[in-house]
């Protein structure tokens, strides 16, 4: 397969595009696997861009605008891309009763970026995130896999970001 | 492949033995998402090596589910096979060590890391906590006990018995008869009873109908569905086989939340067991019954709890909601008759094929019977995943379970049904709980959230937060929902900002009746609910942040100031710690914050070793 243009972002030879492929051909017989595909991409790519829904589009016969809408619909796809590392601040009920809007402010303060922002370094996204379910621990942030709780002392913040940085 | 009940039982008695620890040991880790998070992985690792390098052969280390008190995680539980089990908390790798030295080889508990001794001089395990007195565990009952990644495990507390006994000596005019019996009301919130539901989709001919487990927990501060897929999830399998057969579907799926990545990969593991199990697959039992589920993922977004989005996101498309009738019973999944249940609803079914309905009905109340898990949370000692007979106070929940407000903070009000619901103030306290008398009192059960607040909390902000979520979470197809929640929440902007006026109440109030009464979905029917509460039960506070500009709690900062007071000794350290320089004054003379200067991050106040500045 060749693009266009010709150039060398040839899809046949990108590695991602190949991996989409083959889940695409994999669950092509099923009902309803629009959404599982976009799911699909985003693990891949880390983000699902115009680029990436066109991909989809031809290849499920989906049109572009219908996955445009689920895309921007569900606050798991991202159609811009992430930082390297992912800040949740829960904000379910329980961390929020607890001071999670201080957590969030220091992070704020701490990176100079707003909520649903990437740090300009590519660095760090962050995001306020639903319930985490770890109430018995809140307020708590999670930090790509790992999560921090109790942060009612919100000094210790920096610290944690710190580690991130190197 | 295994497809007789015969079978089922001899696998049952090597099961038991191996559950009981006849021979040696079985140690459980709990390694639910709160476990996970508090650092139990690192400590069941620490053990299986620990262990092994003991060589103790007789001693089985594995994974559970949630314990159910959140606040002792990481914790273990030692059973031997004879004795009472220990209960080991707030463990860590070289805690470990010891246990295994100790205990495991010397046969001496490590008292220090239990959580104590009682009177009688014998060591406290979990049971004896008051926590657990006042709970009626059901839908818990294997949470924290069996390993939810073996089959067999599930197998020895009565597993699939329930299905086989469906499928083998009922009808599926049977199995719903018996549902309707029991009165079971489903639990994701509405309280809709489940035996009735499942008749209406019965009663459809169609060749193709389905099943589908509502996992799409949404309401912030609640994770009991979460807990149950995770420490439990062949019940929920078993639930829906059953539900198919009694309705006629020979396909279920599980939409479950894309964050709950625990419990996915536990309900993946679960299915492949049962498959191979011959549970799941065709001809189950031998009874010519075939079905098969598939899990679905959500994409976060909260509206989809609500059946018919839910529905258009299994299809493939937005996750909006539509208008009912047709109920999804007659017309759902791809036009299908469809039954959505949610996971501790579909959690209590099979103890209701087994026990039968009268045992159903001794507990809870009689419009409400059996039992309800609570996600308690928010400024509580005892936060946890709680499990109570319908009836119960929250009185008792609140102070005999969760053990009263932390510090010893008064008490101020009970979130109950998330965004859905209310905050009850401390005279509903003795209001025993079930569905109807939670809406009689301006709340509602919803899935199970229990945030309860304290003297600190502004309920003026608490309602900002929900419509804040809810406004987030509108799907935006109908108007009163889309718009109306928008403008509620400005105006509560607009009061927590210190620049509200009486008018807006009134207007906040009109707003929330027509939103009640004309959106499309329980989500925009539902989502005045905080504030309409807050404004009933709260109304002084209302009125302090729009006619003395005052936030009673302190927690609204534009209408927050500080101040220093005379016990000020003059000592600089509040100067020194302000970040934009406010704060003025010679030593040893009273300092003054400049309030133009101030950004409220109140810095001087937490360092302020005389307590001679306050805010108001």
């Amino acid at each position: 397969m060749q693009n266009d243009c010709g150039c060398n972002c040839n899809k046949a030879d990108d590695e991602r595009y190949v991996q989409l492929k083959a889940y695409i051909d994999s669950v092509k017989d099923s009902e309803g696997i629009t959404m599982t595909v976009l799911q699909e991409a985003q693990r891949i790519f880390g983000y699902v861009p115009l680029e990436v829904q066109k991909f989809v589009s031809e290849n499920i016969g989906v049109p572009i605008a219908e996955l445009y809408g689920i895309a921007t619909f569900y606050s798991q796809f991202a159609i811009t891309p992430r930082g390297k590392h992912h800040i949740g601040v829960c904000l379910g009920t329980a961390c929020y009763v607890r001071g999670a809007q201080k957590v969030m402010d220091k992070i704020v303060e701490e990176l100079g970026i707003g909520v649903g922002e990437t740090t300009k370094d590519g660095l760090f996204t962050l995001d306020a995130t639903r319930c985490l379910g770890c109430c018995g621990l809140a307020p708590v942030i999670m930090i790509d896999d790992d999560v921090y709780g109790k942060l009612d002392n919100v000094d210790v913040i920096p610290a944690i970001l710190e580690k991130y940085r190197n | 492949m295994n497809n007789s009940i015969n079978e089922l039982n001899q696998l049952k008695a090597d099961a038991v033995k191996n559950l009981e620890a006849t021979e040696g040991s079985r140690i459980v880790v709990g390694m639910a998402s709160c476990g996970i998070s508090a650092g139990a992985k690192p400590v069941l690792e620490a053990l299986k090596k620990e262990v092994a390098a003991a060589g103790l052969g007789d001693v089985q280390v594995m994974p559970t589910g949630c314990v159910g008190m959140c606040i002792y995680e990481p914790i273990i539980e030692v059973f031997e096979h004879g004795k009472d089990k220990v209960t080991y908390i707030h463990m860590n790798p070289e805690r470990v060590s010891k246990v295994v030295s100790e205990h495991l080889v010397k046969g001496k508990p490590v008292v220090e890391y239990t959580i104590g001794e009682a009177e009688d001089g014998k060591l406290k395990n979990l049971n004896d906590l008051k926590f657990y007195k006042k709970q009626k565990r059901i839908v818990l009952q294997n949470c924290g006990l069996i390993n939810p990644e073996d089959i067999n495990d599930y197998i020895a507390v009565n597993g699939y018995q329930a299905l086989a006994k469906s499928l083998t000596e009922m009808t599926p005019q049977d199995v719903i008869s018996i549902m309707k019996a029991s009165g079971l009301r489903g639990r994701g919130g509405a309280g809709f009873p489940t035996g009735l539901k499942w008749s209406f989709a019965a009663a459809n001919e169609a060749d193709q109908k389905y099943i589908i487990c509502n996992a799409d927990e949404g309401d912030p501060g609640a994770f009991m569905d979460r807990s149950v897929l995770e420490g439990d999830p062949h019940s929920v399998l078993e639930a829906l086989a059953i539900g198919g057969y009694a309705i006629g579907a020979t396909k279920g799926f599980i939409y479950v939340r894309a964050e709950y990545p625990v419990a996915v990969n536990r309900l993946k593991i679960a299915i492949n067991q049962a498959r191979e199990k011959g549970f799941l697959g065709k001809n189950i039992f031998g009874s010519g019954f075939d079905f098969d589920i598939e899990i679905r993922l959500g994409a976060g977004a909260f509206v989809c709890g609500e059946e018919t989005a839910l529905i258009a996101s299994i299809e493939g498309k937005r996750g909006m909601s539509r208008n009912k009738p047709p109920f999804p019973a007659n017309k759902g999944l791809w036009g299908k008759p469809t039954i959505i249940n949610n996971v501790e609803t579909l959690a209590n079914i099979p103890k209701i094929i087994l026990n039968g309905p009268e045992w159903f009905k001794s507990m809870g109340t009689e419009k409400s019977p059996g039992t309800k898990v609570f996600a308690l949370g928010g400024k509580i000692n005892n936060t946890g995943l709680v499990e109570v007979p319908m009836g119960i106070t929250l009185r008792e929940v609140i102070y005999d379970i969760g053990g009263d407000c932390i510090n010893g903070k008064a008490f101020k009000a009970v979130q109950t049904g998330g965004p859905s619901g209310g905050c009850l103030p401390k005279e509903d306290l003795d209001v025993p709980i079930d569905f109807d008398n939670l809406v009689a009192i301006g709340s509602m059960m919803g899935s199970g959230g229990m945030i309860v607040m304290d003297e600190d909390n502004c309920m003026v902000d608490i309602a900002r937060f929900f419509l804040d979520f809810t406004v987030d979470e509108s799907c935006g197809k109908c108007t009163p929902c889309r718009e109306g929640t928008k403008r509620m929440l400005e105006i509560l902007d607009k009061i927590t900002q210190g620049n509200g006026t009486m008018e807006d109440l009134t207007i906040l109030e009109d707003l929330a009746e027509n939103i009640k009464n004309t959106s499309l979905c329980a989500l925009g029917q539902t989502a005045p609910n905080p504030v309409l509460s807050t404004m009933k039960h709260f109304k002084d506070e209302y009125v302090a942040h729009v006619v003395d500009k005052r936030c009673p709690t302190g927690v609204c900062k534009a209408l927050l100031s500080y101040f220093i007071t005379d016990a000020c000794k003059g000592c600089t350290l509040c100067a020194k710690k302000c970040p934009v320089g406010a704060i003025t004054g010679k030593v040893r003379e009273m300092h003054h914050i400049d309030q133009d200067k101030c950004i409220k991050c109140g810095a001087c106040m937490a360092a302020c070793k005389f307590s001679a500045i306050i805010k108001k």
